[in-house]
């Protein structure tokens, strides 16, 4: 039986009690998505200011996240706001990716679609590797992947709608 | 009030194989009977004897067995019916549980009686098996839902009861709050109701398993209750209405059993109860509540609520004392006027975070909104843990909830 320190790891901690870039983003510009957990009432919202470098590239200049949860849920968005922060698109996808990886969730899964997908890119995760022991309590794997599945959506967004 | 006994825990809890399970290499404490409440062995025999002896369909056959499913089925819907103080066994309809009771008056009831300029009244602190069936017959017919909302210490706010019911064909709402523990006052509003013209519907499902029950003194014109949370199995739950009520009520689900005869051109439909029960209906469960009855009714309801009470005035007091107001705890604070079962709110901690730490300690809590959405909205918190109460629960395991809070915030403590 997996134990405690598994899954609250210290730096876990940490980023429940500090959570960086805790905050909000004037939409529009900035991309703005929530994402909700129908389980646990957990919310998070995410912001992304999106900008266009001179070679075409989209990169995240600036994020924020608001809303409220578990340490988890809390934790992991913090990380991924770091994590993101500064990074082209699809170096956020790469992350993304292999993120979901670690919490055994295959992009077929997600999607639906039936096509094989590529294997999780090699991406060092730093401070998200904590999240790893989260796979032992599946019931909490929802709170770690909560702020990923609404940051999909605020990269798919489009800020100047509604 | 009746004289009652202390409840004997410790005889109790040997009826009950599960409480015997270590988690996490503690002893099990289960504090979620809100959610669903333990089997003593009596339920547990009762289904297995039904199913290895006298296992037939019910109301079909002539043959031996055939005549036995239905005689334990209808002498449970008989203690059934003694135990709500049903005046007719015919009043007692079998559903699956609580939410289908309610589907099925909203479908029935509602599909006949409400319309555009029509409304139903029910309250913030509902479940939402109270809620969305009405909001799904509303979206179909037009008719208002309206609310009464709660005060700051968690009873509902009846200060405007009169105004609210002006033009009001339905009041429907929770006898015990599933989140707060508040018992509302079911006689005050069901009078105010009537004398409005309005029809009263009571969801009873956290307050059958833990009071005396006389729909009769109550008032009211329909009930409902879940087996689940009353030591029963899951899969059945009675919608009691008075007589005359469900005669008017049009059938909810079609099929065998709800008709008396059926042509070409159209059907009749049966007598009451069966009207309501279409299909073959879960028999070993039906028999499993009877058995949750008989034993219920040993320990006698009075000599419950008095263990309940004197319970919850422990775990308050307890959890006072110890966490002053690092813990908030939902609802009212004296115990005669709620059920056993406290939501919490630990500062500085999530939930989610305090259930997964008690769960190390062999405790079990349910942590969540708990169906309440618009009641979680009024008191301004996404979530709560909740610790609830019942017969086989004494002082131990709220000095081990009160053990493992403590053990939460010093792991959370920032």
């Amino acid at each position: 039986m997996p134990g405690l320190e598994d899954l609250y790891r210290e730096i876990i901690l940490d980023h429940y009690r500090s959570p960086r870039n805790k905050g909000e983003l004037e939409s529009p510009p900035a991309h703005r998505a929530e994402g909700f957990n129908p389980l646990c009432g957990d919310e998070i919202v995410v912001y992304l200011q999106v900008e266009q470098g001179d070679d075409g590239t989209e990169m995240v200049s600036d994020v924020a996240i608001g809303g409220q949860g578990c340490s988890i849920s809390q934790a992991s968005a913090s990380m991924m706001s770091s994590a993101v922060k500064g990074k082209t698109l699809a170096e956020i996808d790469d992350i993304t990716r292999a993120f979901k990886a670690m919490m055994s969730i295959h992009e077929h899964e997600l999607d639906g679609s039936e096509t094989e997908s590529d294997p999780a890119p090699e991406v060092k995760l730093g401070d998200l590797e904590a999240l790893r022991g989260v796979v032992k309590f599946p019931v909490r794997i929802k709170c770690a992947t909560l702020a990923w599945n609404t940051l999909a959506q605020a990269v798919d967004s489009d800020p100047n709608a509604g | 009030m009746a004289v009652t006994h202390d409840l004997d825990v410790a005889s109790i809890r040997a009826d009950f194989p599960i409480l015997s399970r270590r988690i996490n290499n503690s002893r099990l404490v289960f504090l979620d009977s809100a959610a669903s409440s333990q089997k003593p062995k009596s339920v547990l025999e009762a289904m297995d004897h039904f199913y290895k002896f006298s296992n037939a369909n019910v109301h079909r056959g002539a043959y031996t067995m055939a005549t036995e499913a239905t005689d334990l089925m209808e002498s449970a819907r008989s203690k059934v019916a003694r135990f709500i103080g049903a005046p007719s066994t015919d009043e007692i309809i079998f559903t699956k549980n609580v939410t289908e009771a309610l589907n099925l008056v909203a479908r029935s009831w509602g599909g006949d009686n409400l319309g555009p300029g029509d409304a139903v009244l029910v309250t913030e602190m509902e479940h939402h098996a109270n809620i969305v069936p009405w909001h799904i017959m509303a979206d179909q017919k037009g008719f208002d839902l309206r609310w009464i909302p709660i005060t700051e210490n968690g009873h509902l706010d009846l200060s405007d009861l009169d105004r609210l019911l002006d033009g009001v064909s339905l009041v429907s709402f929770t006898a015990t709050s599933n989140v707060l523990g508040t018992i509302n006052p079911i006689r005050h509003i069901t009078d105010a109701a009537h004398a409005a013209g309005a029809l009263v519907m009571v969801d009873g499902a956290q307050y059958v398993p833990h009071l005396p029950t006389d729909v009769v003194e109550l008032g009211i014109d329909l009930f409902a209750f879940t087996g689940h949370k009353m030591l029963g199995p899951t899969g059945i739950g009675c919608l009691w209405g008075k007589s005359e009520v469900l005669e008017a009520m049009p059938p909810f689900l079609g099929g065998g059993e709800m008709i008396l005869d059926v042509r070409k051109d159209g059907f009749t439909t049966n007598t009451l109860p069966h009207k309501f029960e279409a299909g073959t209906p879960p028999i070993a469960e039906i028999v499993g509540l009877g058995a949750a009855v008989d034993y219920l009714d040993n320990l006698g309801m009075d000599n419950v609520r008095a263990h309940e009470v004197s319970l919850t005035a422990y775990a308050l007091r307890t959890l006072e004392e110890r966490f002053g107001d690092s813990l908030t705890i939902h609802g009212p604070s004296e115990p005669a006027s709620r059920g056993g079962l406290l939501s919490l709110d630990l500062a500085g901690t999530h939930p989610h975070d305090v259930s997964q730490v008690l769960d190390q300690h062999g405790i079990c809590v349910r942590a969540g909104h708990h169906c309440a959405k618009p009641l979680m909205r009024a008191l301004g918190v996404n979530a709560t843990s909740r610790a609830s109460l019942y017969v086989y629960n004494d002082e131990s395991d709220v000095d081990a909830l009160a053990d493992a809070l403590e053990a939460a915030k010093d792991f959370f403590a920032f």
